[in-house]
């Protein structure tokens, strides 16, 4: 499959990345492309002009300061999974990050894709939603309550570039995916995490957009366990439904999926 | 169109292609290296991975300027002096290939996979190969393959150290 014609260009610097998108009204930014070029092949998309941002040196980074982790937009999900210092700090991210895809997308795959992505059944967002991590732009921080707006969608403005998410250390976290056998995507998964601001829990895979369980949250800032989310359900209305799972079956599992992350992060 | 220059295995190349030209049309129409496959065009199956600087890819996935500068390998470029890559070796003993279709894939994976990690369990291998689809599903022989070629090249570096 080929994609309709564009023009490529490769941003050396974030600065130049901004000054490409204004010439280019209609262009795109180009990270990993595990997700872009898919959708331009399909003629899903087709952005006149394609902005490389993956090789700028400033975008690729992991450091550990003031309690929190914090990745450049490009840094890969290989990057991110074999990381001693993330695998020290926040090991459920480490953990995730080896879970997307497989190998080979995970070496081109990058956390600023798919944060502004915002697939359903994306993986990091479950991670940026539970550990309250900030979402920092070319032109501001964003919240992750307020970052993730809906099925694909974010609270990113035209032409404004993720540049690093932030991820504050909790004390205690956990993520646990059951994937689709197929895509590797996750069916359900469930991101549980005890943080100096209380307990949040994330689900992604089950509904159109990743979204918090404040019932899980309140039991578990009481007691930390798994029996505590263990009869604790989510309703099937407005849960997906397709081929590879009906909304009830979606909810159940998120029952299922965060009593082992509890468990696990216990 | 964009003037693209990178190493293919081994040899510096620099030919001038449209900007949507994917990787692995680059290397199998403009280069006639037509090792790489292309199984489903959609990411899915690894019948098209090659290692750019190193890392498997997917090069239905890449597009050829992305690769600028790039060092890429592909099957062509494995066999050295006339004499198979450990882990092809591997592939032709333990009968890891039916109609070979995936082959170039599963192979240019596995040699990635054992770089990374060296000898593995049955298991983790099953885990690496997640991105690699064989259609006439020969995993079990694939699988013991590059169990196989990992304990080689681990032998082949104890010999040398
Ligand atoms: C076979 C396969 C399996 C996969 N399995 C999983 C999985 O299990 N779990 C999972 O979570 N994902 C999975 N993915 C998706 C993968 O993680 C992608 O890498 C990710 O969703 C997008 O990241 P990217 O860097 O490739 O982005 P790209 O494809 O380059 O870009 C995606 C979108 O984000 C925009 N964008 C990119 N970077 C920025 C930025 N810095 N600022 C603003 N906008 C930006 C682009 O313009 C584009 O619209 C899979 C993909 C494939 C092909
Ligand atoms: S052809 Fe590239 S993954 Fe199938
Ligand atoms: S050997 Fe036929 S597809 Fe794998």
């Amino acid at each position: 499959m080929i994609t309709y014609p564009f023009t490529y260009r490769r941003a050396k610097s974030i600065a130049e990345a901004e000054a490409m998108l204004k010439a280019a009204p209609e262009g795109k930014l180009l990270s990993g492309g595990q997700t872009l070029i898919a959708a331009m092949k399909m003629r899903l998309a087709n952005p006149p002009e394609l902005i490389d941002i993956s090789g700028i040196k400033e975008l690729d980074y992991i450091r550990v300061a003031n309690g929190a982790v914090a990745i450049g937009a490009a840094t890969t999900h290989w990057e991110v999974a074999t990381s001693a210092d993330v695998a020290k700090a926040i090991p459920a991210l480490a953990h995730l990050a080896s879970l997307i895809g497989d190998p080979a997308v995970r070496h081109k795959g990058t956390i600023g894709g798919s944060v502004a992505n915002n697939d359903p059944a994306a993986d990091y967002p479950s991670a940026v939603l539970a550990l309250g991590a900030t979402v920092k732009t070319n032109r501001r921080s964003i919240a992750a309550d307020d970052f993730f707006t809906g099925m694909f969608s974010t609270a990113l403005e035209e032409n404004e570039i993720v540049t690093e998410i932030s991820f504050p250390i909790p004390e205690k976290a956990a993520y646990k995916k059951f994937p689709n056998p197929a895509s590797r995507y996750a069916m359900v998964g469930v991101f549980a995490a005890r943080t100096k601001n209380g307990v949040r829990v994330a689900v992604t895979g089950a509904a159109p957009c990743v979204f918090r369980v404040p019932e899980m949250e309140a039991a578990l800032a009481k007691n930390f366990t798994p029996d505590a989310v263990a009869n604790i359900k989510v309703g099937a209305d407005g849960m997906n439904s397709d081929i590879h799972g009906s909304a009830e079956y979606r909810a159940h599992l998120v029952t299922v999926m965060a009593k082992r992350a509890v468990a696990e992060a216990a | 169109m964009t003037v693209v220059s990178m190493t293919v295995n081994e040899k510096p190349v620099s030919l001038d292609v449209e900007d949507r030209t994917l990787l692995v049309y680059f290397l199998r129409e403009n280069m006639r290296l037509t090792g790489t496959h292309i199984g489903c065009d959609t990411s899915q199956c690894g019948a098209c991975v090659v290692h750019v600087n190193g890392k498997a890819v997917k090069s239905c996935t890449m597009f050829a300027v992305q690769a600028e500068g790039a060092k890429v390998t592909t099957i062509e470029g494995l066999a050295k002096d006339g004499k198979l890559h450990p882990v092809q070796e591997a592939f032709r003993d333990n009968h890891g290939l039916q109609c070979g279709f995936c082959t170039p894939g599963m192979i240019m994976t596995a040699v990635d996979m054992i770089r990374r990690k060296g000898v593995m369990d049955r298991e983790t291998i099953r885990h690496e190969l997640e991105g690699n689809i064989c259609r006439c599903t020969g995993y079990v022989n694939i699988v013991s393959a590059i169990e196989d070629a990992s304990k080689r090249i681990a032998g082949a570096a104890e010999k040398v150290a």
